[in-house]
């Protein structure tokens, strides 16, 4: 620098301008460590906030009714919601209802509307059931018309209209992609029939009924759609079309094959189509708006029903309301784990102040001695000391046997200390203990003990030297602790689960108990996300008052 | 503090010191007075045969002859411990004749004093002692659970309490045969093969992965550093209910729930935010010029990596990767979804033992967990020390 001929910018050894030779080695150094992160940052991303994201996106999804009750859905765009729906609507839910119950779907859309509205599981049931009976009475009426129609081949030379005959190849795997929809997975392979182009015009409904019978035929089954006979929807679907007055002269000037027996059929009486009266007698509720009502509201792909069930809410043609008084569980459940949440993080206040201080005051030594007795729960299996809880809070436990040994309690009348909430806050306070200590001891072991005594010899009591001096500073470490007991107790699952009955369970276990049990999922990802959004909060305020970078462990 | 007397120690007026010992005589007396039909008798023949005791021991026989004192009170408790309730009794006098052996010389030639500072009041001693004693309850409420769970284990009976038989150190009330249990049962055994296969998989996981990121994360120029150490310590703070229910939704999708892979991915990644910490915490300590040192004498990345830094690191990421081990060892929320019937490790295994069919056995396999975990804590210990004098400091 002494060189004062140069003055330009300042350079580097090889040259280059010193500025942007530092800039280089600085982003490669950045570069080094980003690659250095990845691996681990994708790892995270892929097992774990992925799993998270889905469990988010499962809470609003909704998308079981418009993919069991494609047709439904759609005619349902318009229906007013006042009265039962008209004709029209009963029919296409024949279709949607036929299919899905070969599938076996039926079921599932039931139970998940049934979350919704009780008493609409078995309504789908039983009548899933009737489906081949409704269906029937049309197959029967048309094979006595003409036997042709029993034939296997009959069907799929006449569907598919000839050998070459333009193909309706957008029918077919618009069916295929709805009974993926239905089953949840995707069929590889093409599609062994392809409905003609010109019978698809003259019998739409036909078409598309024998379409996805092919298409389930082909592709559930495993089985060659040229050696099955149809399923009797697709006998309803023909009788529909022939009702038309316009397919009877479209099909009296068409050539294909299997013209004849159309003809043959259009010429004859088949029953009457009454779908919507075969419904009521299958299952009378279908003439109840209100079921009618549940599957319009629901059938949008994405639906605020869980969050609003979660939260002990639900959708009325009214609009949002809240559930009747015995209905709402859910408001009474957060309360309660908020509440034994917080009484868990003051009981560890409480209890864990004063050991920390005095781990803090004493000889090194003997403090280190003492670590032991809160390092050795900290190590301990969770359900080591769970069960430790469940042997000592029993009825015929190690308390209760102490206490009667003692005499302060009669035998028959022993402490209920477990399977309530007392059990699960004693419990836990022991669990979560070591949680509280240890942030509480690396704070004050950095309180210098002159403060104290300087505030003593400048006329303090002990209290207010204690309560001016030490507590104030000691506070960042009470902050910390607390926080850290909160997040880990409003989530707890197993202890609860354990050692708290009926009365002293949380929010998780009731999740678990949607996933496990009533597989209600979509109400079990809202409730986990509300809990999640609970927790972040929580997690945001830690990492603004301690750190992240500075949580320490043992 | 240590071995030398703050404040001189002088014998303390009978006034005082006969109330103080016949009110810890009354206080006891209570409790055994209560176990045999009258709590009132037992308060006031406890204190008055304290009272008599301390009388005898600090007077009539006096400092001369304290250790001959001390014996004899000791084995009279013992003796009234038997006469009172037997066996149970034995151990229980032993105990309270060394207390009170001695509490008495204690009070009454105040010793509590010698460690104190002269100038405090006699409240401020009180509060000094009776802190001490609220910390030893709460010590022991924290080791008592543990402590208990380990002679049950070896009870005689299908019982998760103490049998009389137990409690009259009967040798037949105590067996093994709930280790035999856990030792020859097909389950306990399948179980423990699971966990013993999927915590050091995912132990692996998570350290080699963590440890690299570890060191990427404590180079000075880290863009979004905050972001991304908030992302990757993520699975230690979200609930793990909720990580499970994310995990067995997603997993169960892509076709992972109820596979070995599947529950030592989730494992590894519940493990990944104590390597992240403890490596991290230790990479702080870790002095830079080292690697450049090396560097100028012309080692590669790798070589200094390996020769240099992991040397240095180890312990930290030894003791990351123990509580990686412990995290997956002792998880049982994910494993319960994730996992299926074949994935049953020892706390799922102990979990559903727990909710469902009660048996002993449990807490033989706890007793067994309880010494594996005392085992790590001094591996720990160890390595802390380690650790610190590898940095210079001297270990405390």
């Amino acid at each position: 620098m002494s060189d004062s001929t140069h003055t330009g910018p300042m350079l580097a050894a090889d040259g280059t301008p010193l500025k942007r030779s530092l800039r280089r080695a600085l982003r490669a150094q950045k570069m080094r460590a980003l690659a250095l992160i990845a691996p681990l940052l994708i790892f995270v991303l892929l097992t774990f906030i992925a799993p998270i994201v889905d469990m988010l996106f499962r809470s609003v999804e909704n998308q079981i009714v418009g993919n069991t009750l494609p047709m439904t859905v759609e005619e349902l765009r318009d229906w007013d919601a006042t009265e039962v729906p008209d004709e029209q609507v009963f029919r296409a839910l024949f279709f949607d209802l036929f299919l899905a119950a070969e599938a076996k779907e039926h079921t599932k859309l039931g139970s998940r509307l049934n979350y919704e509205k009780s008493g609409i599981s078995s309504l789908f049931r039983t009548s899933g059931r009737d489906m081949n009976d409704i269906g029937e009475v049309f197959q029967d009426a048309l094979e006595e018309i003409d036997p042709a129609f029993e034939e296997a081949s009959t069907w799929v030379e006449m569907m598919s209209g000839g050998a070459r005959a333009e193909p309706n190849a957008r029918l077919m795997s618009n069916q295929i992609a709805r009974l993926e929809a239905l089953e949840a997975t995707t069929f590889s392979g093409d599609a062994e029939f392809l409905p003609g182009a010109a019978i698809s015009d003259i019998l739409p409904n036909t078409a598309r009924a024998y379409a996805a019978f092919a298409a389930f035929t082909q592709f559930v089954d495993g089985k060659s759609v040229t050696k099955e006979e149809p399923w009797e929807a697709v006998y309803a679907a023909l009788a529909l079309d022939l009702e038309d007055p316009a397919t009877k002269t479209a099909i009296a000037s068409y050539a294909g094959p299997g013209a004849d027996n159309l003809r043959q059929a259009a010429a004859a009486t088949l029953p009457p189509i009454a779908m919507r009266d075969a419904f009521f007698e299958s299952n009378k509720d279908w003439a109840n708006v209100t079921f009618w009502e549940t599957i319009k509201t629901y059938s949008p792909p994405y639906t605020t029903g869980y969050f609003l069930n979660a939260v002990d809410m639900e959708k009325t043609p009214q609009g949002i309301a809240l559930r009747s008084e015995d209905e709402r569980i859910y408001g009474i459940l957060f309360q309660r784990t908020m509440f034994m949440s917080l009484m868990i993080t003051f009981s560890c206040v409480a209890l864990g102040y004063p050991v920390a201080w005095i781990l803090a005051n004493l000889p090194t030594r003997t403090a280190n001695l003492l670590m032991i007795l809160v390092l050795l729960p900290f190590w301990t299996s969770l359900l080591v000391r769970t069960s430790a809880w469940k042997v000592m809070l029993q009825q015929q436990g190690v308390i209760n046997d102490v206490l009667v040994w003692l005499g302060l309690v009669a035998d028959e009348s022993r402490l209920v200390m477990i399977n309530n909430q007392f059990g699960t806050i004693v419990a836990m306070t022991h669990i979560l203990l070591p949680f509280m200590i240890l942030p509480m001891y690396s704070v004050m072991q950095t309180i210098p003990p002159s403060y104290l005594r300087a505030a003593k010899s400048l006329g303090a009591n002990n209290w207010t030297a204690f309560w001016r001096v030490y507590f104030p500073q000691s506070v960042p470490g009470i902050g910390a602790g607390s926080i850290l007991v909160f997040i880990l107790a409003i989530g707890y699952y197993i202890t609860p689960e354990i050692v708290g009955g009926t009365t002293g369970t949380f929010i998780s276990n009731r999740i678990a108990y949607h996933i496990s049990s009533s597989l209600n999922w979509g109400l079990a990802a809202a409730l986990g996300t509300i809990l999640l959004a609970v927790v972040l909060i929580l997690y945001w305020a830690y990492d603004k008052i301690v750190g992240i970078d500075n949580v320490k462990l043992g | 503090m240590n071995g030398f007397t703050l404040t001189p120690v002088e014998t303390k007026p009978l006034s005082f010191s006969l109330p103080v010992i016949g009110a810890a005589g009354g206080f006891v007396g209570l409790f055994v007075g209560t176990a045999h039909g009258s709590g009132l008798m037992g308060v006031v023949i406890g204190a008055v045969a304290l009272m008599v005791l301390a009388y005898v021991a600090l007077v009539v026989l006096g400092l001369a002859q304290e250790k001959i004192t001390r014996w004899g009170l000791v084995a009279l408790f013992i003796v009234a411990g038997v006469l009172l309730a037997g066996v149970p009794g034995f151990v229980l006098g032993l105990l309270f004749g060394l207390f009170f052996s001695w509490f008495i010389f204690w009070i009454g030639e105040g010793r509590y004093r010698a460690n104190l500072a002269p100038y405090l009041t006699s409240g401020q001693v009180l509060w000094h002692y009776a802190f001490r004693v609220i910390c030893g309850a709460i010590f022991i409420f924290l080791i008592t659970p543990i402590l208990v769970v380990m002679p049950l284990s070896f009870n005689a009976q299908n019982f998760f309490t103490f049998t009389p038989e137990m409690l009259r150190f009967d040798p037949a009330g105590y067996s093994l045969k709930h280790y035999q249990d856990f030792f020859t049962s097909n389950e306990w055994q399948q179980a423990l093969r699971n966990s013993l296969l999927i915590a050091p998989a995912a132990t692996v996981l998570s350290v080699s992965f963590g440890t690299l990121a570890a060191i990427g994360l404590s180079s000075e120029h880290v863009p979004f550093r905050r972001a991304i150490m908030a992302v990757l310590i993520s699975p230690m703070i979200v609930p793990l209910i909720i990580s499970a229910a994310g995990m067995y939704f997603f997993y169960s999708r892509i076709g992972l729930q109820g596979t070995y892979l599947g529950v030592v991915l989730a494992h590894a990644a519940l493990g990944i935010p104590f390597v992240i910490i403890t490596v991290t915490a230790t990479l702080v300590g870790f002095d830079r010029s080292l690697t450049r040192a090396a560097a100028n004498m012309g080692a590669d990345p790798v070589t200094t990596f390996f020769r240099v830094q992991m040397p240095l690191i180890l312990p930290g990421v030894i003791s990351g990767g123990l509580f990686a081990f412990i995290t997956s060892f002792d998880e049982v929320v994910v494993v319960l979804f994730v996992g299926s019937a074949n994935q049953q490790t020892l706390p799922w295994e102990m979990f559903t033992g727990l909710r469902e069919q009660i048996s002993p056995t449990i807490l033989a396999v706890a007793t067994i967990l309880v010494v594996i975990s005392i085992a790590l804590l001094t591996t720990m210990e160890y390595l802390r020390r380690r650790s610190e004098r590898l940095r210079g400091m001297s270990p405390s």
